[in-house]
């Protein structure tokens, strides 16, 4: 009896803890389930809105309402009699053209960085530290200038930015190196026993392995231009044949264009952000894995 | 490490460690304290941490420069010791680079030396080459465009005379320099190649054949071949734009003293001491700079904070055990990313403007009257508060992510450990996530803090740095309210005097603080791993 007694005794409000756990837990999921569609609804309200005005036919400017009260394709139409198709093309363009140089530019650097122990190595590394420091806005001075002599733009514009964005892209190698120093190191050293040079342990060994990254840096490289806006309204300088799309739709919200464009600018911004976007989802995991592990590894 | 005998002197006297400031308690004494008085020790700790982490900095430029000098030295030595201990090809590479390598039968590293050695010296000797450039850039140039006018065949024809282009001097001139300096370095090792080769011979070994150096380099020498490209690229498209961009901060180029139509010349610090003196507040340019300095100083700061917490909270949101749909929330955040930042950020911009989406629509709803709408843009602090608001839209997604990674990778025992001791949600929230976190992310948290400090897209895109501050906006471009330091810039060598020099200076100030920021941010940190352990 006594015994039973203290079983109870601790029983009972051991059990009352565990119901009042789970009563708590039911209304902080609760909240948080409500907190979840709040964010969801705040986060994704704008582009809705983007995406209705673009239909919008009655009023070009900005109004006070979101459902289109008359709905149509003339904004799109709009754009592809104006200047937006040269900018989409441009933008295009240099993305490839970046996506690809870029990721060639950064593995060669991050997997020399963490494969290779030189002498000028720890320096090296140090020095693009410290340079990184420098805000890159201010080399565009000069750089404007030199491209300017050789032709590179204005109307030229896209080689022009393909150079500038390739030429500086080694310093962003951080996140691929952090990912080759998880590819051990013992791989290397078995090939390299069985004859094989650090070129081929490079190209059998280590590119198969770092896919992920590879595809993590071309997401990148490619999304990038197409949100570039500073080193694009410098090359292009006022010339409309060589902006890309952020410079190019900028001037579509100035003062006097915002009453006849801005809904043209909304049909621009789903445009540009359809093929960004399929894409993106497509490659989620690869951007997910380097985003987490680029911070780890700092 | 060796410390050098001054820093051991200062430690022992604990100048530096904060003992003249704060009792420092053990481990027991510390856990003893109360909640408040934990905190003030950790915060008490970290500020007199500072002069610690410069002194570490300090430190560690002096070492550097020890080194540095040390290294020069020994490189004399060197040279010193190869001539003398030399054979006559060694001796004769002094003037003819590669000549050793070749009598040796490296034929082609000496070719390469060889080749290299005549281009500098043309490039140097040529009317318009090396010297002629160098010579100017003392002056930067001393006559400039000229117009006379003759008769010709009757007729008066203005000729123009070109002149000397200062623009042409100083970027000629840097790259010369840079040229000499590659140079120097070639010859050096074109003296170190005959020494190791003289090495190499004497202890009965076969030297190296041309066809060796180039397996090497797919090789060995992989690295070489690897970063050929990554490097130049830096080197001439962003360290000689650096060094150019410097030294035009102790010029007065701008957009009438352009180089070529006129000159433009050294000033000396004439331009830092605009920026910087403050002449009893009649200096715009030191205002200007001291407010901009410190609102970028705090955007930085609420920038990187309430991302990385709110990010935080989201991802512990999502992550807590029981919620479902987990993947959907992320994808909904996730799929923000990807639309590029300029439109979101200009549709969100143009939302809050005075005739935009939100106050229209207030308007609509009655429950505003049209000319009382909410001044999102208008007044400076509603604007302040604005850009850090959308920031915080823009910026969480991201973090959630970075939050996510981390989260999942803190060891689940911990947890079950602090539940079975009775530890709350909030306590285990402070005592085992938040440290994990900060641990972990302390790298990051430094970097985006200086890139929020740069974060011109955020600001130029959203409010263009509106409202305008009138006091401060001088005829090199105007100043606004929600202005960082690089939009500053930004505006100024695209106004209406493109002074350029003025951005020059005001980008060397960035670099200064950034640069301080790090330093001893870094030396504070607790998380700063060894490299080699991670592999």
């Amino acid at each position: 009896m006594k015994k039973e007694n203290i079983v109870m005794e601790q029983g009972q409000p051991r059990l009352k803890r565990h119901m009042g756990q789970k009563a708590a837990n039911t209304i902080s999921n609760t909240i948080i389930y409500i907190l979840l569609i709040a964010m969801s609804v705040i986060w994704l309200l704008p582009f809705i809105f983007i995406v209705l005005q673009s239909f919008r036919v009655e009023l070009r400017g900005p109004v006070g309402y979101v459902v289109p009260q008359t709905w149509g394709l003339d904004n799109y139409r709009g754009l592809l009699t104006s200047d937006f198709k040269r900018w989409y093309l441009n933008t295009f363009i240099i993305a490839l053209a970046v996506a690809v140089l870029q990721t060639v530019i950064v593995l060669c650097m991050s997997y020399t960085l963490s494969r290779f122990r030189f002498k000028m190595r720890d320096g090296l590394m140090r020095f693009m530290l410290v340079l990184g420091m420098f805000p890159g806005i201010l080399g565009m001075i000069i750089l404007y200038r030199v491209l300017k002599d050789l032709g590179l733009t204005q109307v030229n514009a896209v080689p022009g930015l393909i150079l500038v964005y390739v030429a500086s892209s080694g310093m962003g190698y951080y996140v691929s190196k952090g990912f080759f120093d998880t590819i051990p190191k013992s791989l290397d050293e078995a090939a390299r026993v069985d004859g094989a040079t650090r070129a081929q342990v490079l190209m059998k060994i280590i590119l198969p392995l770092a896919k992920p990254i590879v595809i993590y840096t071309v997401l990148t490289a490619f999304m990038a231009p197409w949100g570039d806006f500073v080193f694009a309204k410098y090359i292009s300088f006022g010339t409309s044949a060589g902006m890309n799309v952020a410079v190019g739709m900028y001037s579509w919200l100035n003062l006097d264009q915002i009453s006849s464009r801005y809904t043209m600018f909304c049909a621009g911004g789903v445009v540009v952000a359809i093929p960004v976007t399929i894409l993106f989802l497509c490659l989620q995991k690869y951007y997910v894995e380097g985003v987490t592990g680029g911070a780890v590894k700092g | 490490m060796k410390e050098d005998g001054w820093s051991q002197v200062i430690d022992s006297n604990h100048l530096f460690k904060g003992a003249m400031f704060m009792k420092q308690y053990s481990d027991l004494e510390f856990l003893r304290l109360s909640r408040w008085g934990k905190f003030s020790y950790r915060l008490n700790s970290f500020f007199c941490g500072i002069p610690q982490g410069i002194k570490n900095a300090l430190f560690g430029a002096g070492r550097f420069f020890k080194k540095l000098g040390r290294g020069i030295g020994g490189e004399f030595g060197e040279l010193f010791r190869t001539f003398r201990e030399g054979d006559w090809k060694t001796r004769a590479s002094y003037l003819v680079m590669g000549f050793g390598s070749m009598a040796r039968g490296q034929i082609m590293r000496g070719l390469m030396f060889l080749l290299f050695e005549i281009v500098f010296i043309v490039y140097m000797a040529l009317p318009t080459g090396g010297l002629f450039w160098l010579k100017k850039l003392c002056t930067l140039g001393d006559h400039g465009v000229t117009k006379v006018t003759e008769v010709v065949y009757g007729q008066t024809v203005e000729k123009v005379i070109p002149g000397d282009n200062s623009f042409r001097i100083l970027l000629y001139g840097v790259l010369t320099i840079f040229f000499i300096v590659a140079f120097i370095y070639t010859w050096r090792l074109n003296v170190r190649q005959n020494r190791i080769a003289e090495g190499i011979l004497k202890s009965g070994k076969k030297l190296k054949s041309g066809k060796d150096d180039l397996r090497s380099l797919v090789d060995e020498q992989f690295y070489k071949t690897l970063l050929a490209l990554p490097l130049t690229g830096i080197v001439v498209f962003t360290v000689m734009p650096i060094v150019f961009m410097v030294l035009v901060a102790f010029t007065n180029y701008d957009g009438t003293h352009d180089g070529a139509n006129n000159l433009f010349t050294w000033v000396g610090l004439d331009n830092f001491n605009t920026l910087l003196s403050w002449q009893g507040g009649n200096n715009v340019y030191s205002a200007a700079f001291g407010e901009i300095l410190s609102w970028t100083l705090i955007w930085a700061f609420f920038a990187t904070f309430t991302n990385y917490f709110l990010g935080m909270f989201v991802a512990m949101m999502i992550n807590k055990k029981g919620i479902k749909l987990k993947k959907l929330w992320r994808t909904v955040l996730v799929l923000t990313i990807a639309i590029p930042q300029f439109i979101s950020l200009l549709y969100v911009g143009k939302m809050f403007a005075k005739n935009g989406l939100v106050n229209l629509s207030l308007i609509n709803l009655g429950w505003i009257r049209p000319g009382q709408e909410l001044p999102f843009w208008e007044e400076p602090s509603w604007a302040r508060i604005t850009a850090i608001v959308v920031n915080i839209w823009i910026g969480i997604p991201y973090l959630m992510l970075v939050a996510t990674g981390i989260l999942m990778n803190i060891p689940q025992d911990l947890y079950e450990s602090s539940r079975i001791d009775g530890a709350n949600a909030w306590q285990q929230y402070t005592k085992i996530t938040l440290p994990y976190m900060l641990f972990i992310t302390g790298p990051y948290l430094l970097t985006s803090f200086t890139g929020n400090m740069n974060n011109f897209n955020v600001i130029y895109l959203l409010t263009g740095g509106a409202p305008t501050n009138a006091r401060l906006s001088t005829a090199a471009g105007s100043v606004g309210h929600t202005d960082l330091l690089i939009t500053w810039l930004f505006k100024i060598t695209t106004g209406a005097e493109s002074k350029y020099y003025m951005a020059s200076v005001v980008g060397i100030m960035v670099f200064v603080v950034v640069a301080v920021i790090s330093l001893v941010v870094y030396n504070l940190l607790p998380s700063i791993k060894n490299e080699e352990d991670f592999q």
